[in-house]
């Protein structure tokens, strides 16, 4: 609270499922504050989120069946507010306040 | 960024964008639409009779439980006539199998299904260390060989003659893409067939949701919030299976129609191979073509991206590949070749679409001399494993 420099977050909340919840400590919606801004001074966007995640919710140490050279891996969906994530220009869609993320993996067995 | 508006019912917000024609869609049209196509696959492919008994081959995954719920919703639209009964194999693979099976069971209460879960132990009872040995293999292959002749036996189990399995667009082209970089073409072309199984054999096999996107599987699931089970199966697939996958996803982001022109082009090449397969949609009205040996049907279970290039599955891969001598293709395709070379038109004449008359050893369906299952080979696959395996077993004894 007395932290001066605390900086402007949003809240949203984050969901996995597809297999992708034993990555996130095998929990399926987490709340997140993600910062507002980017180091770079831009507006969080999906890239940017994808970053945090890795950085700091992810519990285990097998980033790769996450994100694949810098990108999320192919097979796994992003929905936004229960869109395909195609629909709302992907990696550059700027993050709102109150947004559901939900990434469902499409790699597991059926 | 405006949200976009459904492309067919032109009010909703829509919600999905379709890989293979890039339409955009919303929930309620999108689901409409998935359907429809399932029916049309079902219809012109003739897959079922009115009246027929038929086994949903469920592992409680994603592809099986939306199988389960398309075809309940389609047998009441649509009045088939079917009489649908969810049948699952338990592997005995602790902390996987026995998870999903409740999702089965769960299934089943949801969509007023009978439920038959047939056991390995019970298939290949009595012998507890050859069951425990698969499972210690734990190997996709020996796996997908043994769970598709347990659902052959389950349904036998049950007087059913028809099981259908949740196999995708993804996986048919999975299937294809390892057939043709082994050089496999007999085995591309079963394996791009709807239905398996033939007159003789006493269980046929089919995958209705055979040019279904894998993505839109799970959309699908996810937009009607069906409960399905995705924890990874503990075992990894071999390294081959797992870049094939991974190819096949890496296209598709770049290019969504991908998949179903892998699966297209699967379906033409099986049209070169002599005497095999003719195309299975039967959209023009003809009766689905020649029909593939139900072993060569997919293999796997579609599992995670291969992150394990394992000493021991590449010498279990390389063994596999012994036993399944299907070397006699591969020199039947270079003799073809040759031959046609020393003949006069050889300029013309591409010797693999063939038809010529001349006899060339392909395989033809029988039954296997141990244990009377479906095969191409004098010993079908399963025996040839579980000959491996107690060969395994005796020299850890020793």
């Amino acid at each position: 609270m007395s932290d001066a420099t605390e900086v402007a977050t949003i809240p949203i909340t984050v969901d996995f499922s597809g297999g992708l919840e034993m990555l996130f400590d095998n929990q399926r919606r987490h709340s997140v504050a993600l910062p507002a801004a980017q180091t770079s001074g831009k507006p969080a966007n999906i890239a940017f989120l994808i970053d945090y995640l890795c950085k700091n919710l992810m519990k285990d140490p097998r980033s790769d069946l996450f994100v694949l050279d810098g990108h999320i891996r192919p097979g796994i969906l992003v929905l936004i507010n229960d869109a395909d994530w195609e629909l709302e220009g992907e990696e550059a869609y700027e993050i709102q306040p109150r947004d559901n993320i939900l990434f469902v993996s499409t790699l597991h067995g059926g | 960024m405006r949200p976009a508006l459904c492309v067919n019912c032109k009010t909703e917000r829509a919600l999905i964008k379709r890989p293979k024609n890039h339409e955009k869609l919303c929930k309620a049209c999108f689901i409409a639409v998935f359907e429809d196509e399932v029916h049309h696959t079902i219809t012109s492919s003739r897959l079922f009779s009115p009246g027929e008994k038929v086994a949903i081959g469920a592992s409680g995954g994603k592809d099986s439980t939306v199988l389960a719920s398309v075809l309940k919703t389609l047998n009441e639209r649509h009045n088939y006539g079917l009489e649908l009964v969810l049948l699952s194999i338990d592997e005995g693979i602790k902390g996987y199998r026995d998870d999903s099976l409740e999702t089965v069971k769960r299934n089943a209460v949801q969509y007023e299904m009978p439920l038959k879960v047939v056991g390995y132990d019970e298939l290949y009872g009595g012998e507890d260390q050859v069951v425990e040995t698969i499972g210690k293999k734990g190997n996709c292959t020996y796996c997908g060989v043994f769970r598709r002749q347990a659902l052959d036996r389950g349904a036998k189990m049950l007087g059913i003659k028809h099981v259908v399995t949740g196999h995708n667009a993804d996986d048919v082209a999975e299937t294809v893409l390892m057939n043709l970089l082994r050089g496999d073409l007999a085995r591309l072309s079963r394996s791009t067939s709807i239905v398996t199984g033939d007159s003789r054999s006493e269980v046929k096999r089919s995958k209705p949701l055979k040019y279904s996107y894998e993505k839109e599987i799970v959309l699908y699931a996810h937009h009607k919030k069906l409960d399905y089970f995705s924890t990874e199966c503990i075992y990894s697939p071999e390294a081959f299976r797992g870049s094939a996958r991974g190819l096949i996803k890496q296209l598709e982001r770049v290019r969504p129609t991908a998949i179903l022109d892998i699966v297209r082009s699967g379906e033409d090449m099986a049209r070169l191979v002599p005497g095999e397969s003719k195309p299975s949609c039967a959209c023009k009205g003809q009766a689905p073509g020649a029909l593939a040996s139900a072993e060569d049907d997919i293999g796997g279970c579609g599992s995670q991206n291969g992150r394990t290039p394992g000493n021991e599955m590449a010498a279990m891969d390389k063994r596999l590949r012994e036993n399944e001598a299907h070397e006699g293709l591969e020199i039947d395709v270079a003799k073809a070749m040759s031959e046609s070379k020393t003949g006069s038109e050889r300029q013309r004449e591409l010797p693999i679409r063939g038809g010529h008359g001349d006899s060339k050893p392909r395989q033809v369906l029988g039954n296997c001399k141990r244990c009377g299952y479906m095969s191409s080979q004098d010993i079908c696959q399963a025996c040839m494993l579980l000959e491996g395996l107690n060969k395994n077993r005796a020299q850890i004894q020793i």
